[in-house]
């Protein structure tokens, strides 16, 4: 198996996003291609520490753990941060619909044309 | 008395205002008093980092004090806070025009209920934005980017009327998209690099070669900020949301979001991180010359009078964009003034809109008519600042504007150099139309009975609008060696190395 595989993967999963939110018209499937781009993102950014063999950044005082043999900590620390950022921009979008909904009836974008020309 | 823990103050400061201005909402006149104090102490200290820094000076402030790890280790650990010349330009731009809007924003919010959500938001869009520019650290960049770009969707919808809504909706849509491209970016620099620091990440690529990565990230950087600063294949949402939001977020949203988390982050990643190469000047001066245009000629369209800004604003953004791709320091510095001036005029213009709208009621231009003789300081403001937009000579925009196209002239694009009057002289176009139907003309009878606006956002119209007259000012030597130059330095001496 190409070692790129999973970047290829991870390519494939942010591209279904992207076709979702631009080809969707019901709103919360937009927002689903949204998370599902996300969650691309996110993935890669936790891939790009991966090692084969690594375990995880602790030390300890009975064994002898090379720094070597650990896997990069800091895109672990980093996906936290962006895992909340994209969770606030969700619980935005579906505040958002929730609002929508209530003035239009609906969830199709294309009956929403306000904004027009 | 200029020390490095005070840079922390301007993402502090806001943060703290808006928590307590959340906490204190009950007590009548808080939110008011917190917003205009929050954002007036940002611009205070903006002027004082400003009259304090000496020539080409870099302060750094290490975050949770992890800098004593950098001599240990030999790399630079944890977030820095960095402030330079150009961070000050950009921060005394933004924390003034947010100083104006937060003073006119204490009458004209009396329109919408739940005041004190504005302001907390507001002061939460200045803390992201304020973050984005002192940050020197390309992770903490996509965070600060994020919180502003948060609190500006939440604002454009702030009306939860039909329009408001779908405006909003459409606008994090692309901005959610936006910034997944520029964190996959930063992932790849990251990956390539195993650093997060702006400085070390320019150290090392200037050494390295990878180049087939880095036209990856090239891309993606150029599609994330460009959507950020509504360049032209990515300016769709900026039409719908500008116009969308209360009238002093239209101001701040146009004024001065784009420049902050666009153009600058643009500017600090292109030229401090990758040396300017020379493929990126010509896309930017493709990009901007195309935006240009496009902005210019639907604006021309335009009936309603705040969507014709916000397409004058995609205009204005190309030939900020021109200014940097040129890449010569006389570029840059036309560039720089103009995106001071483009906010400040913009800033009013869109503030005028508001007053109009406070006042008359509507924003359709073919409603109105004869204002000025009921408005008489909102006409003379909007004139003013109709003047600058439009590169009429003795205000501050005509200066900018000549600044750039005598640059494409040394620099030998003519073709573009033409291009760029062209479409100054289609902006003189589309802005008389607002001074023409607006305000000149017969008054209508439904507006016999319209009153001035109130003091306070006559005294932020007025303060903006004798800005827009003197801002040519800046180009004095003296005053120019501490404001602009400083700017332009940074800028010029990142390029050069990088891929």
């Amino acid at each position: 198996m190409n070692a790129y595989m999973p970047y290829i993967l991870c390519m494939i999963l942010f591209s279904i996003g992207i076709y979702a939110i631009l080809s969707k018209r019901n709103i919360i499937k937009i927002i689903l291609g949204v998370v599902i781009a996300e969650y691309a993102v996110n993935l890669m950014l936790v891939l790009v520490a991966y090692k084969v063999g690594g375990r995880s950044a602790i030390f300890s005082e009975t064994q002898v753990i090379l720094p070597e043999s650990m896997v990069d900590p800091l895109p672990h620390a980093l996906v936290l941060t962006s895992i909340v950022i994209g969770l606030a921009t969700t619980a935005f979008l579906i505040a958002l619909a929730i609002r929508l909904y209530g003035k239009y009836g609906t969830f199709d974008i294309t009956r929403m044309r306000e904004l027009r020309g | 008395m200029i020390t490095e823990s005070i840079i922390p103050l301007f993402v502090a400061i806001p943060l703290a205002g808006a928590f307590l201005i959340a906490l204190l909402k009950r007590i009548k006149g808080i939110p008011d008093i917190l917003g205009v104090l929050a954002s007036g102490s940002m611009f205070i200290l903006s002027i004082l980092f400003l009259l304090k820094m000496e020539i080409a000076q870099r302060i750094i402030y290490n975050i949770g004090n992890w800098g004593g790890f950098n001599e240990v280790l030999g790399r630079i650990v944890g977030i820095q806070l960095v402030v330079d010349g150009l961070t000050i330009f950009m921060l005394l731009i933004i924390n003034f025009v947010a100083f104006i809007v937060a003073v006119y924003s204490v009458n004209y919010m009396t329109r919408y209920t739940q005041k004190w959500q504005f302001y907390c938001l507001f002061l939460l869009m200045l803390a992201g934005m304020n973050g984005v520019l002192i940050t020197g650290d390309l992770f903490n960049l996509f965070v600060f980017l994020e919180i502003a770009s948060l609190a500006s969707y939440a604002l454009v919808a702030f009306g939860t009327e039909k329009r408001e809504l779908e405006a909003s909706f459409k606008y994090a849509v692309m901005g959610g998209v936006a910034s997944l491209l520029i964190l996959m970016g930063v992932i790849f620099l990251y990956s390539n690099t195993g650093t997060l620091n702006m400085a070390d990440m320019a150290e090392i690529l200037t050494g390295s070669e990878q180049p087939a990565l880095m036209y990856l990230v090239f891309g993606l950087f150029l599609a994330g900020f460009g959507l950020k600063a509504a360049m032209v294949p990515f300016h769709a949402w900026l039409p719908d949301a500008h116009p969308s939001a209360p009238a002093p977020i239209s101001a701040m949203l146009s004024g001065v979001l784009i420049k902050a988390l666009g153009v600058y982050a643009i500017a600090r990643v292109f030229f401090t991180v990758f040396g300017f190469p020379h493929q990126i000047s010509i896309i930017l001066m493709t990009l901007g010359a195309i935006s240009m245009g496009v902005g210019a000629l639907v604006a021309l369209r335009q009936w309603d009078m705040k969507r014709l800004l916000a397409y004058s604003s995609i205009s204005q953004i190309g030939y900020i964009m021109v200014g940097l791709g040129i890449g010569t320091p006389l570029g840059i510095l036309g560039a720089l003034f103009h995106l001071f001036n483009h906010s400040m005029f913009k800033s009013l213009l869109f503030l005028d809109s508001g007053a109009v709208e406070y006042a008359a009621g509507t924003r359709d231009m073919k409603e109105m008519g004869g204002l000025s003789k009921k408005l008489p300081v909102t006409s003379g403001s909007t004139l003013a600042g109709a003047m600058s937009l439009a590169g009429i000579p003795p205000f501050a925009g005509f200066w900018s504007k000549l600044i750039i196209i005598i640059a494409l002239v040394e620099a030998s694009h003519m073709k573009l150099a033409a291009w760029a009057v062209l479409m100054s002289i289609v902006t003189i176009a589309y802005i008389l139309k607002v001074t023409r139907f607006a305000f000149l003309g017969a008054l209508k009878d439904k507006y016999l009975n319209i009153k001035e606006v109130p003091l306070l956002m006559r005294i932020s119209l007025i303060i903006l609008a004798l800005v827009c007259i003197f801002g040519g000012l800046l180009l004095i030597p003296e005053v120019r060696d501490t404001f602009l130059s400083p700017a332009v330095r940074v800028l010029i001496s990142g390029m050069g190395g990088g891929v």
